[in-house]
């Protein structure tokens, strides 16, 4: 017997865990996430800062001509590894010396007196054991000196310098769309201000991407530019792009990025996920929390376990 | 067991009376619904070879803003899921509704207005994806102003399933109706939902990102894999000559799919908390259970039947059958992390998309088209080769298009996975891949052609039959069968 009010509330039903689970437990957990604290930054300084005007309008550009469906906006991290810092070697040289050689054995007196020299420098570097980590900072505390212990992401895309650190929550708080990207047909621009800080580099990059790589698969964005005459005996616009000759317009114009051009290299050069946050920390804190908590990001369980043993 | 899986064994459509009938009776918003379905289809393909060919020569048509890749891909996949999928999935379930309940579409006019405006919704939406105005967000792209007529359009064609439904006169246990219902009332729920905290009052960050997952997954696996799968239902059965191996299988499924199919979804690598993705996976995971009921329930109805009776439409139904199971097993595997590390972010997933909608949903619709319109209009498709001739075109062009973008994404998931492979030889990895699936675009495109042909003609034909007074006949015979 089929039951009209039976069929709907078992499908509302469904449909309730669903919604509890991936639309309402999200909105909760992260849509009404604050702006997070910078780590290591003085108290207040909170993380990320609102997009400038021209950089908001090249968002809608960015959202316009759909950029999300080659390049995608997200870093990922696979683990971490432990590097000990020497901060500052303190008075006593030798103690710290012998404690700078029981930590790193590859290291011989000289390099060892060499790294007190030129603090901060690295003791330790590519630990994937926290526990090492620990041993070699406490050893060098005992012995008067500064040490700290820096978290260092892996992974491919921290390799491939897409980021110094994994996407979390927090770096898309002002971002509406928040276009992160289903597929990487091109690099990922997650940080792509850091990368390529030129806007002249990225006018000319929109205006023909075969001009800084040749095989290039993405489109120019021509109609981002207009062409615009040099009346004889005129100054040529000092907006003008500056183009390699095969590139180049015909005699007597040249190219004038649009408004739309500049809105869109502002919003990429505004592109810049590397603030030390909560949920991806740079480095260990120190005393107040203690440190393996600091790195297992409180909304990230999995990340905990990476940190922890990658 | 339900006397409505017995009857009417002919498939293909022989020229019974039917039971919603005629071009121009209460059959009429089911056959404007195929009609608008199979146009937007063939605009689908164009668009999807514009696309493609932006892999073979960057600067084709690049100088139009309205045809920068970016725009070209996102109004193909709309056009696909809104204009082709959607539509033709609602016409099935109509007609479906109506034929196991036994009785006559409810409120005919209605639809027939709704329909329109429905198509009128996608043109605006896919005007304003091409003008610039994209909301950013895949599979629910459309402008406000289009996404509200959708969501209009589908109240009142939903009114009509729900009141079909209400006048059922046979009372029977049929599972199909179950998926059908469920159906009808996901859609609204999941639209408002995203129209809701996507569009109007946008909630903030990567929840955003979450919902825009969800609704993605709720609306091609949950909503057209209910049609799709009481479709394949429906029509095993019917084509067997028997009834539903088992209700009970069938049920669970049902369950399976509505409870934990609607987890599916979150990539792996999104910056969510990380129980989300995890619990996603689950979903997709779970899905397998699904999978097997529906293949073993399919298996045990159709038997030694599908070879024997190679129909047109079983023909179609089976490709369908074949690329929902393979939909299912390839995301289940992908959502494990050591295989999502390298598949997510790569064409594995418009792979995905397209398996689905071309391969599953595009295949179990037109095989569905080609049974239910003759139904309809009590008159037989002239070209049984031009069915044909869509049917391997179609196999071909899904072949030709997922595979290659499938293994492609998986070298350039290798290709981003190596730090020592620079970044432009990992982008020219998949450019070969690319430029094969475009072979398929090709034949999809001719596939959907012929469809829009087939059912050109047999308009025509049925048209100028109706015009020459037959109709009055036809119309004489419908009713309500006892």
């Amino acid at each position: 017997m089929n039951r009209g009010p039976v069929i709907f509330l078992g499908t509302l039903l469904a449909f309730a865990l669903s919604f509890f689970a991936f639309v309402l437990f999200p909105q909760v957990q992260v849509g009404r996430q604050p702006l997070a604290a910078v780590l290591g930054a003085p108290d207040g300084t909170t993380y990320p800062a609102e997009l400038p005007g021209q950089a908001r309008q090249g968002a809608m550009i960015y959202q316009a001509n759909g950029c999300a469906a080659c390049h995608s906006q997200q870093v990922r991290q696979t683990g971490v590894n432990f590097k000990v810092m020497l901060a500052e070697a303190g008075t006593n040289t030798a103690a710290v010396l012998t404690a700078v050689m029981d930590a790193n054995p590859k290291l011989d007196e000289a390099a060892a007196r060499a790294l007190l020299q030129n603090t901060p420098a690295t003791v330790l570097p590519g630990l994937s054991d926290k526990k090492v980590a620990d041993a070699a900072q406490k050893a060098l505390k005992n012995a008067g000196a500064k040490a700290e212990i820096k978290v260092e992401p892996t992974g491919p895309d921290i390799a491939r310098a897409w980021g110094a650190r994994r996407t979390v929550a927090a770096d898309y708080l002002f971002d509406s769309p928040v276009q992160l990207g289903a597929q990487r047909v091109g690099p990922d621009l997650a940080n792509v201000g850091l990368r390529y800080p030129d806007a002249n580099w990225q006018l000319v990059h929109l205006y023909n991407p075969q001009i800084y790589a040749a095989k290039s698969p993405m489109p120019p964005y021509k109609f981002l530019f207009h062409l615009h005459k040099v009346e004889a005996g005129a100054q040529p616009s000092p907006d003008a792009l500056t183009l390699p000759a095969e590139f180049a317009p015909p005699a007597g114009y040249e190219v004038i990025p649009t408004d739309d051009a500049r809105a869109l290299v502002a919003y990429l050069l505004s592109r810049k996920a590397v603030a030390p946050v909560f949920d991806a920390p740079l480095s260990v804190a120190q005393a107040a929390t203690p440190a393996t908590n600091a790195v297992a990001g409180g909304t990230n369980a999995a990340s905990a376990t990476n940190a922890v043993a990658p | 067991m339900s006397a409505t899986t017995l009857q009417s064994k002919a498939p293909g459509g022989a020229c019974e009376a039917p039971e919603i009938s005629g071009c121009c009776g209460a059959g009429v918003p089911v056959l404007a619904l195929f009609a608008g379905a199979a146009c937007w289809l063939v605009v689908a393909a164009v668009l999807a070879l514009i696309a493609s060919l932006k892999f073979h020569l960057p600067s084709f048509l690049a100088s139009c803003p309205a045809m920068t890749y970016g725009r070209v891909h996102a109004a193909h996949f709309s056009v696909l899921a809104y204009g082709f999928a959607a539509p033709a999935a609602i016409g099935v379930t109509l007609w479906l509704l109506a034929k196991t309940g036994q009785t006559r579409l409810a409120l005919p006019g209605g639809a027939f207005i709704a329909t329109l405006l429905w198509n009128l919704g996608v043109l605006v939406g896919v005007g304003s994806i091409l003008a610039g105005g994209a909301t950013g967000f895949e599979l629910f792209d459309f402008s406000q102003a289009g996404s509200t007529m959708l969501l209009l359009a589908y109240l009142v064609l939903a009114l009509a399933g729900g009141l079909t439904f209400a006048n059922r006169t046979e009372r029977g246990n049929d599972a199909v109706q179950w998926f059908l219902l469920a159906a009808l009332l996901w859609f609204p729920w999941i639209y408002t939902t995203a129209a809701g905290l996507l569009g109007c009052a946008p909630v903030r960050g990567v929840a955003q990102a979450a919902i825009a997952w969800w609704f993605a997954n709720n609306f091609t696996f949950v909503w057209m894999g209910l049609i799709g799968i009481g479709t394949l239902f429906y029509f095993a059965a019917q084509f067997a000559g028997r009834p539903l191996h088992s209700r009970q299988l069938a049920l669970f499924a049902f369950w399976v799919l509505v409870l934990f199919g609607s987890w599916a979804g979150i990539p792996d690598s999104a910056p969510l908390p990380a129980w989300l993705p995890a619990l996603s996976a689950m979903g997709a995971f779970l899905s397998l259970v699904v999978m097997l009921a529906v293949a073993i329930n399919l298996k045990k109805t159709v038997g030694q039947c599908l070879t024997r009776r190679p129909e047109p439409a079983a023909k179609f139904l089976g490709v369908g059958a074949l690329a929902l199971n393979f939909f299912i097993l390839v995301r289940a595997v992908t959502s494990f992390t050591c295989i999502s590390q390298i598949t997510d972010l790569t064409w594995v997933g418009p792979a995905l998309t397209q398996l689905w909608l071309y391969g599953f949903m595009m295949m179990v619709l037109s095989g569905a088209i080609y049974y239910i319109v003759p139904q309809l209009a009590g008159k037989e498709f002239c070209s049984p080769r031009a069915i044909k001739f869509q049917f391997w075109t179609m196999l071909a062009g899904i072949v030709l298009l997922v595979l290659p973008l499938l293994i492609g994404g998986v070298v350039q998931g290798e290709q981003w996975q190596n730090p020592n492979v620079a970044t432009m030889d990992a982008v020219q990895a998949t450019l070969p891949f690319l430029r094969v699936s475009t072979m398929g675009d090709l034949f999809i495109l001719l596939g959907s052609v012929t469809l829009l042909l087939n059912l050109g003609g047999f308009f025509w034909k049925c048209c100028r039959a109706c015009c020459a007074g037959s109709c009055a006949a036809s119309s004489r015979t419908a009713g309500v069968r006892a």
